[in-house]
């Protein structure tokens, strides 16, 4: 590895800048990849300051052990890791050295074979390791405590403080960047919402950027501009114990695989003569920002705060058991090193919300630092990234309860044990439950509703009272025997999707959101964010995509025209965050659009099956009259004002079921009395309570029906989703050109419907996908691959009892797009055959959709 | 062979050293805590000679509770015994102190028999006091002899070197006897795993002191004015000798 040192332009003769485009707050990882990358894609005049020295600022980029492990089962995590590594390459910073992630429990075995799984989707080389072979990579191990290992060989160390340097100097040598060590943010200044300059030490600033890459610092300095970057600092525990001798003979920094331990959540990693043991299995130890010590205050450094040896020592007892050479080796080193957790365990990126040009980029890991730098270079110079999805990462995606210290504190508690822990794609939270309950939840609960988590909303997934319908579904009872396949699962679901199909059901769906723009400039705006024509007549509505610059998708949702100059969109709970930013971060300056965001003041419950329309007949009226819910009378996507029961409601005909019916909206506090007299008018069609198991996976895959961060992702577009229409408005839209040119070029992937043929796994036990990416593979297991390099996996997985199948979402490019077409999915490192059902969005189920406009 | 090692917690600061707002304590709100430095090598001297002598070597602190953090970490490299004297956590003047664990070497050793040797560290790294360790030798009638960086025990005799700027003094000292030991007398050694594990174990016996406060009271900290340096660039590359000649001219390094 070549080292580069200081140069005269790091520390300046110049006088301090008063102006500049970009200024970057934070000199570890993520800040210098960042204007490397910035440097990259044309920027100018950027300034980067650290309130510490360079190259070792003191913040956790100095005490990261460094090691990439690159398997994910989250897409977006997985990519990013992937190009991190990459890049590392390119820059001669990656020292490749293997690592084993090794079980002591037949659940880690599971594990890894769905950490094969994953490696498959995402290109990894990676394979099963029995004890004696990890004893022939790893001679100082106990194997016999082991019941095997997962080994990805290409594991590697990476310098991040090297890196970061290089990038750094990257953007010096091209002239667009000047460096300013020892400089501490004293405020920020913000001008009509906007960030306008950045107060130091040293000077003030004036810039049109600012991008705050502090790490566990992030949270503080957001604060002085009145933005929130929700992440807390954490404790990490890591020892450095040594020597020891057959490290030190092998005269290697790195001659053995890092083992991580995952049933101890511990990890043995080699530094030279020594080993670095590190821990997330310590009770959780969280720091406020303002309480972080100075550099002069320090030890050590700020995020190398005192070892609280009590809570090691479990951890060093199970690492004598796995290495017992250990226990004799000396700690030489010890630190509780602070790095920073987020509620849901990923980045913090983007544009915050509450100020114009103030950009986070935050909550980064070693492994991920330079390819979150990238991706945010590339949103700040695009308007949206192009390495891949961020949906997961967008700092818009928190909710305001979800930005609270409370919020951050109670889901870090509960997910930093989970950091090597073995997590299904199903699993609910535990911590701050109940924080958000439609008017509905008590009736719910009275009707043994289990309740999921649908950020802070409490939905049910299904209901126990809805057990007695497998008296007349019996075929709906199909148990699946593999723990893993149904856990957070009930075949109720299957039940109340018969139900439903057959009569009607009733599904809560307050916690929706709802975004109104009013005022005689809310069309021309929403015109400009949607593909579809928002110029409908009043009393209609709108399904439409919106898409990023680069025409991949954006956003997917429905819009309801109330009056001429009233527009209401509706959106799920997953990115009602992100939406509400899109919408609303470019409304006009001169007052001409008003937003509200309704989602407070509104309950929602959608009515639907064949007996929708005569329960809801019998109680609602329009105008004093019987209102006439027919398809003549109120097509498909209509909407309408009315009364049930003498409470007003907004009726939407539409169905994400696939059947007859109409989403209710009505004011919270009516929500209750709509809920009785629904059920009370449904009462002699047997109308019963469905969960969200039936309105997000039994009722929407036998649609085909896509979803906004499954199916939907900013890499794919309309033309490839099957969501493109016929024509094009002429209004011009976000994505508009690259749309255009997408309809006419080559399809690269389609969307397709996918059963499984036979479930039957070599144990001879009937298994069901959980849908968490499993790759669509040949017959002979071969991945597939697009021309524009995008794997085929499954996007949704579910059943669909109304098919007697069970369904898979997937794109597929068109070689395999094929119907009838036999491939195969990956699941849990075995594979099952599949059938391509369908090509595009028609719906398996009701293709010509006559149920919802009958 | 049986040896006595006296530490205290303190501490451990950055280059900064924050007060607290009343100004009598060092503020340590986010510090960790240590063993005053030449105390650490007292220890490891400790279990060096117990190492070469056999015996025991015990430990004894005065301090709060917490202090069983500094009492595990002697015993985690090799010390087999620890006494806390407890105390409600305020410093005690030195007086106070000595005469509280005087009182405590008494008792103990009226028990299980007189320590050959006695070692406290020179001063510690907090207070500085450079006290406790004599008046403790003259509590108990003892010799002690500070600034010690060598020492060897053999038929009843502790040798004792002490450098000084004139050479190398010797002292043999008749045990019992005491002796205040300095930095750089050893390296003292980290603590293994299987030692930190085995520190948990050991039995801590606890004792309330009941000493009465001595004539040292405590006024006032204040940190020392700090020292500020600043850097003059005098120009980059070959552009710059003219400057850097001048300057050392200046300095009289050049004539």
């Amino acid at each position: 590895m070549s080292e580069v040192t200081s140069s005269a332009s790091d520390f300046p003769t110049t006088a301090f800048p008063t102006t500049a485009k970009v200024v970057i707050v934070g000199a570890g990882i993520v800040g210098n990849c960042l204007v490397g990358h910035l440097a990259r894609l044309g920027w100018t005049d950027m300034v980067l300051i650290d309130k510490g020295p360079l190259p070792n600022p003191g913040g956790s980029t100095g005490h990261a052990s460094n090691f990439i492990f690159p398997t994910d089962h989250n897409k977006e995590m997985a990519a990013i890791t992937l190009e991190s590594q990459r890049q590392y390459v390119e820059l001669g910073m990656n020292n490749t050295c293997g690592g084993i992630e090794v079980a002591r429990t037949p659940e880690r075995m599971e594990e890894f074979n769905r950490r094969m799984t994953s490696a498959k989707a995402w290109g990894i080389e990676a394979s099963l390791l029995t004890p004696t072979e990890i004893k022939e990579m790893v001679p100082f191990i106990n194997e016999k405590i082991l019941l095997g290992g997962y080994y990805t060989a290409s594991v590697s160390v990476v310098d991040s403080l090297q890196t970061g340097t290089l990038l750094r100097q990257e953007a010096i040598d091209k002239g667009v960047l000047q460096v300013f060590a020892t400089t501490e943010v004293m405020d920020l200044e913000t001008t009509d919402g906007a960030i306008s300059a950045v107060v130091t030490n040293k000077g003030r600033i004036e810039a049109e950027y600012v991008v705050i890459a502090c790490g566990v610092w992030s949270p503080r300095i957001a604060a002085m501009a009145g933005a929130t970057i929700p992440l807390t600092p954490a404790v990490h525990q890591m020892a450095d114990v040594g020597p020891i001798d057959i490290l030190q003979q092998s005269g290697k920094e790195l001659a053995y695989p890092i083992i991580r331990d995952m049933d101890t959540f511990c990890y043995e990693r080699q530094s030279a003569g020594s080993m670095e043991v590190g821990s997330y299995a310590h009770r959780p130890i969280f720091m406020h920002p303002d309480d972080i010590p100075s550099i002069e205050a320090s030890a050590l450094t700020p995020t190398e705060l005192p070892f609280t040896p009590d809570d090691f020592d479990q951890q060093f007892e199970e690492a004598i058991d796995l290495m017992e050479m250990l226990g004799d080796a000396e700690i030489k080193y010890a630190i509780n090193g602070l790095l920073s957790l987020t509620p849901d365990a990923n980045p913090v990126l983007g544009e915050t919300i509450e100020v114009k040009n103030l950009w986070s980029a935050a909550a980064v890991w070693i492994k991920e630092g330079p390819g979150c730098a990238q991706l945010v270079a590339e949103w700040m110079t695009y308007g949206y990234p192009q390495m891949c999805d961020p949906h997961g990462s967008d700092i818009a995606r928190f909710y305001p309860h979800e930005r609270t210290e409370e919020h951050i504190l109670a889901r870090c508690a509960e997910h930093f044990n989970k950091t090597y822990g073995i997590v299904h794609p199903r699993e609910q939270w535990a911590s701050r439950r109940g924080m958000r309950r439609s008017p509905f939840f008590a009736r719910e609960e009275a009707l043994g509703a289990v309740f999921f988590d649908a950020r802070g909303w409490e939905r049910p997934q299904w209901f126990t009272s809805n057990e007695v319908l497998f008296e007349k579904y019996p075929q709906a009872d199909t148990p699946r025997p593999a723990e893993w396949d149904g856990r957070w699962w009930s075949p109720i679901t299957n039940a109340e999707h018969l139900a439903m199909r057959d009569s009607v059901g009733v599904v809560d769906l307050t916690a929706f959101n709802e975004f109104d723009f009013t005022g005689p400039g809310a069309m021309a705006h929403l015109q400009h964010i949607c593909v579809n024509n928002v110029d409908v007549a009043p009393g209609k509505s709108i399904y439409t995509p919106l898409l990023t610059p680069a025409g991949g998708f954006r956003g997917d949702l429905t819009i309801q025209r109330l009056a001429p100059d009233h527009y209401r969109v509706i959106t799920g709970a997953f990115d009602g965050g992100r939406d509400n930013y899109w919408f609303t971060r470019d409304l006009p300056a001169d007052g001409s659009v008003t937003f509200t965001d309704m989602s407070q003041s509104l309950c929602t419950i959608g009515v639907w099956g064949p007996n929708a329309v005569a329960t809801l007949a019998k109680i609602t009226t329009v105008n004093g009259k019987p209102a006439d819910l027919s398809q003549v009378g109120s097509p498909y996507g209509s909407v309408i004002d009315a009364l049930i029961d003498g409470v007003p409601v907004t009726m939407f005909r539409i169905s994400y079921v696939g059947e007859n019916g109409w989403e209710i909206y009505t004011r919270v506090e009516h929500g209750l009395h709509l809920w009785d007299s629904v059920f009370e008018a449904g009462a002699e069609f047997g109308i019963i309570p469905v969960g969200i198991g039936v309105y997000a996976v039994t009722g929407r895959i036998e649609k085909g029906y896509r979803l906004m961060g499954a199916e939907l992702e900013s890499e794919y577009n309309p033309v490839e989703a099957g969501l493109a229409r016929p024509k094009v408005k002429s209004a011009d839209f976000i994505g508009k050109a690259a749309y255009l040119a997408a309809r006419d070029e080559p399809l690269a992937a389609t969307m397709c419907t996918l059963s499984i043929t036979d479930h039957t796994s070599a144990a001879g036990i009937p298994r069901y996908p959980v849908g968490g990416n499993e790759p669509i593979v040949t017959l002979d297991g071969e991945r597939i691959v697009d021309r524009k390099g995008r794997v085929s996996r499954v996007t949704t997985a579910g059943a669909g009892p109304s098919l007697g199948k069970f369904l898979l979402l997937a794109y597929l490019p068109p070689e395999h797009a094929v119907e009838a077409n036999k491939l195969a999915i990956m699941y849990m490192n075995e594979l099952f055959p599949v059938t391509v059902e369908r090509v595009g969005s028609k719906a398996l189920f009701d293709p010509e959709d006559a149920r919802m406009k009958s | 062979m049986r040896i006595l090692v006296c530490v205290k917690r303190v501490p451990a600061p950055g280059s900064r050293i924050s007060i607290t707002a009343d100004g009598l304590a060092v503020d340590t709100a986010f510090l960790g805590f240590t063993t005053s430095p030449h105390e650490e090598c007292a220890v490891e001297a400790a279990v060096q000679l117990v190492e070469a002598h056999g015996g025991s070597a015990t430990v004894l602190t005065l301090g709060p509770a917490e202090a069983e953090e500094q009492l595990r970490y002697a015993a985690s490299v090799g010390v087999s015994n620890a006494v806390l004297l407890a105390t409600d956590g305020a410093d005690w003047d030195p007086q106070r102190t000595a005469a509280a664990i005087t009182a405590a070497i008494t008792a103990i050793e009226d028990r299980d028999g007189v320590f050959d040797l006695i070692l406290f560290g020179n001063e510690s790294a907090d207070s500085g006091g450079f006290q406790v360790g004599v008046r403790v030798a003259r509590h108990l009638d003892r010799p002690i002899v500070n600034g010690i960086k060598g020492i060897s025990i053999a038929d009843g005799i502790a040798t004792l070197e002490r450098p000084t700027d004139a050479g190398q003094e010797v002292y043999e000292l008749t045990m019992p006897a005491v002796a205040g030991v300095k930095e750089g007398i050893n390296l003292p050694r980290y603590p293994t795993l299987k030692g930190r594990l085995a520190s948990k174990k050991v039995q801590i016996a606890i004792i309330e002191p009941s000493a009465k406060p001595g004539g040292q009271v405590l006024v006032r900290l204040e940190p020392p004015a700090e020292l500020t340096t600043s850097t003059t660039m005098l120009g980059n590359g070959p552009d710059a000798a003219a400057a850097v000649v001048d300057l050392l001219e200046e300095l009289g390094v050049l004539r």
